[in-house]
């Protein structure tokens, strides 16, 4: 099966601090360390099970610019067959929908039957995979916890829902799937691996080599802009509550509603 | 302003609690607006789901239609793309459905998509601001988007609050007769339900964790009470596994699970280093533990001393009685 | 001729001449000898390099002690005193044995140099030896069938049990004995028969008994029992040297090869392959053991060399706590999968994976490398670097447990395993009132400090520990130590990276802290971590000499530079838990206990499991990331052993111990009634300071 994994790098969660740059503006991205979106990984490893199962080809593509190549190495160091990375200046600030119009474009240049996402990225919104998916008018199921491909060009697969059960469908291929954390164990991948791929080489496709309209990309398409990062209000350091356990309560049960944990 | 839809998700009959919130963020995108629900279904209970929003909504949109039975969000996009009007705003609920429903609907309706929105800050021309989170919770954003020709907003479930509202008297439209047959590429099976105690804490956004101040087995049960009337889970510290009082899955820390809730009631856990290297994403951290000098005090929001086994039951009790009167 | 009776060879068995008989035998003996052991050679021969054949003086030298001299084997005390004796006898009666079974073909041989009087004295020793042999099976047997020492048992889960081979080869060394001293006996016999002469017989040996139950047997039945018992000897004696190759008894042959080649650097971890230089290690195409010839020549030697006396199992903490590892079975399953891979007849089947086929994930997670096995040993067997190798082949296919690839890739991207920023390893040094005590700098090159005090992760990250950076900067300050930090600079000295197998990860962090030293200028190196102190003193190269916090305190109370207080409370009992990397690894024992001596007043007691022996808390660096399938944590065990030798303060000089220590004490429920504290930690609190000084420390300290 020819499988295409669309991956992103992002500043890991686990080991930044993210903290808003003195402008207040944005984050400060000096100290930022990297790595692949943590779904997207766990996409990428699905991939290579499946591959390794019933045989076929891993693709791992990716929107960004020439640092991005890093992730598509360390999925490449990991099993994935090829790398592809697309990066064109038109791009920058491109929302949802602009990354899944070039994707889409880039799809059809090959032969992909199964197209892999993660469920979301640590800055994103869960959305490329679901867009890409309607813009090919291909199938499309998100929260992917299990895969198993069915004869017949068929897949059946589980959806993670809510109260930890799994919703089945079975879907028809070629589709798209957005993979969610847990669905496997990624295996690791260290300094080693990489530098034993990093000589393979990486072609870099623009958008227009893509034949994507550039109009239709970038900052200029976007309906959807991130303005600005900001750090919501809610005091830092152990508030010790005082008082009768009934006026503590009151006032816990105030400021768990205040974070959005109590309904 | 666009008129405003709200896509009502309902289970067994009864419409999800979301219904009331999308209501509330409609209000918020436009004080007078007088949003439309949109309910798809079928069945001998859906007309009691059609009924229950007539009394929050003014005008509810009713598709009646035998594919879905089951809610498969191929099927409802390909209903509600013959349904709803160019340019409207749509708002949903940002779960495994609308996860799975907005991204495509929003490419077929050629609208904006925000996903996961917390807040709405406003309208600047044809834009409006909304807020959403970043990294894991770490840092909060400000979007705009452009909803002028049309949009559809993923709303983060519990992020707004129902209002307290008139009881509406709505009116029934039944749209069902403009939806065709509809097939898609994607068909349900079933739905396979988890088994009891079969829990992902590293999903679930408020848990009420145990430490080794539970002091016994038994006792495991005041937290499982309180996670009960919460909506939470129970999660714990090591000493809790070593001691076998509960599963090694519940285990929060380096050695055990990385757990990204919202909000993090830690129950008579000391705070190891080791345990909270376990806790990502800044969630509100509250701690009880009878001993004033806790570690644990040095990196909670709130802190709280009190013996757990007196306190929990209190807690309990008192949240129960919060909801008893709500519902 | 014997002493006047006709040897073996010139009689006749049946109708072949005694000659012709024992040298078929001696013949064919000698052939299925060599066959067998070319066939147990071939693995070693496909196995990796190993570089063994260096300082021949030192190794002669360890031959000496631990071969010949049988240096382990009173550490278990009977069973060490009763091979001692089988092997002494087996080295007697070599010379003897040689000369029997040469007598069957030659009919008359004497060993040079053992005619006459030495010859005599010769024989009388060896009839001892025989019998002190004969005994030790018989005690042996006893001990394997109504004794039964638990080491012995086979889990059910590693097959059946060994006791009826064991037992088997004990009857057969008997039967050996018995037969060559029945030989002698009934030669004796004869002689006296014949010559009327009085034999001279060793008294109360094997010999003389069955002689003087002989006495009264007939001429003719005598001579059949003198044939029959030198067939019966010679016919035992290849028997069983065609058949130790497949069993324990194998180390007869092997211990002396064994022992030679044995590792001689403690602390150290064995390349990635031997030959193969850092630079060119992007070259090789598979790292470590992934399957049974990956092994080197000499790991393999191991597996043939092991006597499954199970000393090492009983020994290691991870099988005393239930984990799914026993170094034994580490060590027999390999052997048993030689053996079965590599037949007698047939060509070898290879290339399976180990791991899933003999050895499981966690069973190879389960070390804590804390030597325990190898120190108990009697053959040097090694077991560190095999886990070692078998980590290095399941990172290099990306077998790593979830919670440890977290912890590499913090590392990687952090150089520490918790993600943190790398600004913040001096958040220790900044705690305001301990900066108003003591002023930490951070190196530049220029800031003209001599030490070096390399902290390392834990101790710069963990709140807990930070306490010990804190102790172990003010000792360094008192004692007038112009010191300094690598700050930011420094990462993880990665002891713990490479024992888990990431040696690249290792290399690169490696190769920064180094050049970070280099750059800060310094002469030495002192730390408070014994990981670290290990790495740096055995990973690392051309770095400046490094000092465990425990030796600098140790040579400024012997200089008495560094005065201690009375101890506080002196009804409190001190005991001092041997942290794996300064003991076993590094031998450092005394310096630590001097420097509790040193404190006066304080009441120190050992606890049974202490110096060489010290039983491991659960160990350090990413074991603490995992935690695999076990019964008990080894930490609660150490507590019981501490609380058992009747003391309420456990003093360590390890943050790792410390960690799992205090966690353990909680698990125990035992807090209040028992302590931990780093012996910086300690020292810090017991410095004879002016009052105030002492006042605003205690305070600090109470704060942390």
């Amino acid at each position: 099966m020819e499988i295409l994994v669309c991956v992103r790098r992002v500043p890991d969660t686990a080991e930044n601090e993210i903290r808003l740059n003195s402008a207040g503006n944005d984050i400060e991205r000096g100290d930022l360390v990297y790595s692949v979106n943590e779904w997207d990984n766990y996409a990428v490893e699905e991939a290579l099970q499946i591959v390794a199962r019933i045989g076929g080809k891993v693709t791992v593509v990716t929107v960004g610019g020439e640092e991005d190549e890093e992730v598509l190495r360390r999925e490449m160091a990991m099993g994935a067959n090829q790398g592809v990375l697309i990066a064109d200046e038109a791009l920058n600030g491109s929302d949802g929908k602009g990354i899944a119009t070039v994707l889409r474009a880039f799809v059809q240049q090959g032969h992909y039957e199964l197209i892999l996402t993660g469920v979301q990225a640590e800055d994103g919104g869960a959305q490329v995979g679901g867009m890409l998916a309607a813009t090919l008018d291909y199938p499309f199921a998100s929260l992917v916890n299990s895969i198993e491909v069915l004869p017949g060009g068929k897949l059946k697969i589980s959806r993670e829902i809510a109260g930890g059960n799994k919703e089945m469908n079975e879907i028809d291929l070629p589709c798209v799937l957005s993979i969610q954390t847990g669905i496997n164990e990624p295996r690791y991948v260290g300094m080693r691996g990489i530098r034993q791929v990093a000589g393979l080489e990486i072609p870099t496709f623009t958008a227009s080599a893509l034949g994507v309209d550039v109009g239709t990309v970038g900052v200029a398409a976007a309906r959807v802009k991130r303005t600005d990062y900001f750090v919501p209000a809610l005091g830092k350091g152990a508030e010790m509550l005082q008082g009768s356990s009934e006026e503590i309560i009151e006032k816990l049960v105030a400021l768990m509603k205040a974070k959005g944990g109590l309904n | 302003m666009a008129p405003i839809f709200a896509y009502i998700e309902h289970h067994g009959g009864v419409a999800d609690d979301s219904a009331t919130e999308l209501l509330a963020a409609a209000r918020k995108i436009d004080a007078n607006a007088s949003p439309i629900a949109i309910v798809a279904g079928y069945g001998p209970e859906f007309d009691a789901v059609c009924t229950t929003a007539c009394a929050s909504y003014d005008e509810v949109w009713k598709v009646a239609n035998q594919s879905l039975a089951y809610p498969n969000a191929e099927l409802v996009r390909k209903a509600l793309v013959q349904v709803l009007p160019k340019g409207c705003l749509l708002l949903v609920p940002h779960d495994h459905f609308g996860i799975d429903l907005s991204p495509g609907l929003s490419v077929k309706l050629n609208a904006a998509f925000v996903s996961d929105v917390m807040g709405v800050e406003g309208t600047e021309g044809a834009n409006l601001k909304l807020v959403r989170q970043e990294f894991g919770g770490q840092v909060s954003a400000h979007v705009r988007c452009d909803v002028s020709s049309g949009a559809i907003f993923n709303l983060r479930p519990g992020a707004f609050k129902p209002i307290e509202a008139v009881p509406a008297n709505g009116r029934l439209v039944d749209k069902s007769s403009e939806v065709g047959t509809l097939v898609g590429g994607r068909r349900y099976l079933e739905t396979i339900v988890a088994e009891a105690g079969d829990v992902d804490i590293t999903k679930e956004p408020l848990l009420v964790s145990v430490g080794r101040g539970i002091q016994d087995k038994d006792n495991i049960a005041l937290a499982e009470d309180l996670a009960k009337a919460l909506g939470a889970a129970v999660s714990c510290s090591r000493p809790v596994v070593d001691a076998k009082w509960l599963p090694k899955s519940r285990q929060v820390g380096s050695s055990g699970q990385t757990v990204k809730p919202k909000v993090y009631l830690a129950c008579g856990i000391s705070g190891s280093f080791q345990h909270l290297a376990g806790i990502k994403g800044s969630p509100l951290i509250v701690a009880i533990n009878k001993n004033p000098k806790a570690p644990i005090f040095q990196v909670a929001d709130v802190g709280i001393v009190a013996d757990i086994l007196e306190f929990l039951p209190e807690l309990t009790n008192k949240i129960r009685e919060a909801k008893g009167a709500s519902v | 001729m014997v002493g006047g009776i006709q040897s073996p060879a010139l009689a006749n068995y049946g109708s072949i001449p005694g000659q012709v008989l024992f040298s078929i035998i001696a013949l064919l003996g000698i052939a299925c000898f060599t066959y067998i052991v070319m066939r147990r050679l071939t693995p070693l021969l496909r196995g990796e390099r190993d570089f063994r054949f260096d300082r021949p003086l030192i190794r002669l030298g360890r031959l000496a002690q631990y071969w010949l001299g049988q240096w382990k084997h009173p550490r278990y005390r009977f069973a060490g005193v009763l091979h001692v004796l089988i092997f002494a006898g087996f080295l007697i009666l070599a010379t003897r044995a040689f000369a029997l079974l040469v007598l069957g073909i030659s009919g008359h041989f004497i060993v040079p140099g053992f005619s006459g009087m030495a010859g005599q004295m010769y024989e009388a020793i060896k009839d001892y030896a025989a019998t002190i042999v004969f005994s030790c099976m018989v005690v042996a047997a006893v001990r394997r069938i109504v004794v039964k020492p638990a080491r012995y048992a086979v889990p059910a889960k590693y097959g059946k049990g060994h006791g009826a081979d064991a037992i088997f080869l004990l009857a057969l060394i008997a039967v050996l004995m018995a037969s060559e001293s029945l030989f002698k006996a009934s030669e004796s016999a004869l002689q006296a028969q014949q010559r009327g002469g009085v034999e001279f017989l060793a008294v109360l040996s094997l010999p003389w008994m069955l002689k003087n139950l002989l006495s009264e047997t007939s001429t003719a039945a005598l001579w059949n029992v003198y044939r029959g018992a030198y067939l019966l000897d010679v016919l035992t004696f290849y028997f069983l040297l065609c058949y130790r190759p497949f069993g324990i008894q194998f180390h007869v042959e092997t211990s002396l090869f064994n022992v030679y080649f044995a590792k001689l650097d403690r602390g150290t971890v064995k390349p990635v392959r031997w030959g193969v230089s850092d630079e060119q290690l992007d070259q090789v195409k598979s790292f470590g053991v992934k399957k049974f010839e990956d092994f080197t020549w000499k790991h393999m030697l191991d597996f043939y060399s092991c006597a499954d006396c199970g000393r090492c199992s009983d020994q290691c903490p991870a099988n005393a706590a239930g984990r799914l590892l026993s170094p034994r079975f580490l060590t027999i399953k390999a052997r048993d999968y030689a053996f079965r891979h590599y037949p007698m007849l047939g060509g070898p089947g290879n290339g399976n994976p180990l791991i899933g086929g003999i050895y499981s994930e966690d069973e190879i997670w389960s070390c804590t490398t804390c030597g325990a096995c190898e120190e108990e040993c009697p053959l040097l067997i090694e077991y560190i670097d095999k886990i070692v190798d078998l980590r290095r082949g399941l990172v290099d296919d990306g077998y790593v447990p979830k919670s440890i690839q977290k912890a590499l890739k913090a590392l990687e991207s952090r150089g520490n395993p918790y993600g943190k920023m790398e600004k913040k390893r001096t958040d220790w040094a900044k705690a305001q009132e301990f900066q108003e005590t003591c002023d930490v700098k951070t190196l530049n090159g220029t800031n003209g400090a001599g030490t070096l005090y390399f902290v390392d992760s834990i101790t710069s990250f963990d709140d807990r520990m930070q306490a010990i950076a804190r102790s172990t900067a003010r000792i360094l300050d008192h004692v007038g130590e112009p010191f300094g930090i690598l700050g930011g600079a420094e990462k993880d000295s990665g002891h713990d990276v490479r024992r888990f197998g990431e040696e690249t990860l290792f290399m690169a962090l490696r190769d920064h802290n180094v050049e970070a030293i280099k750059a800060s200028g310094v002469q030495r190196i002192v730390t408070a971590d014994p990981h670290a102190y290990n790495a740096l003193k055995h990973d690392y190269k051309d770095v400046p000499p490094v000092e465990h916090i425990s030796q600098v305190i140790a040579r400024e109370v012997r200089a008495g530079k560094l005065a201690l207080a009375p101890v506080e409370n002196p009804d409190n009992v001190y005991a001092y838990h041997d942290p794996c990397y300064l003991g076993r690894h590094n031998q450092v024992y005394d310096d630590p206990r001097n420097v509790l001596d040193a404190v006066p007043g304080l009441k120190r007691v050992e606890m049974k499991r202490c110096r060489d022996r010290s039983f491991c808390c659960g160990g350090g660096g990413l074991m603490l990331f995992y935690e695999p399938q076990e019964t008990e944590r080894m930490g609660v065990k150490r507590v019981r052993m501490a609380a058992e030798a009747g003391a309420n303060v456990i003093v360590t000089a390890c943050p790792f111990c410390m960690t799992n220590i205090e966690d353990a004490i909680k698990v125990t429920g035992m807090e209040g009634k028992m302590t931990a504290i780093d012996l910086a930690e300690l020292v810090d609190q017991q410095i004879a300071r002016p009052p105030s000084v002492q006042m605003e420390i205690r305070q600090e300290n109470a704060m942390a």
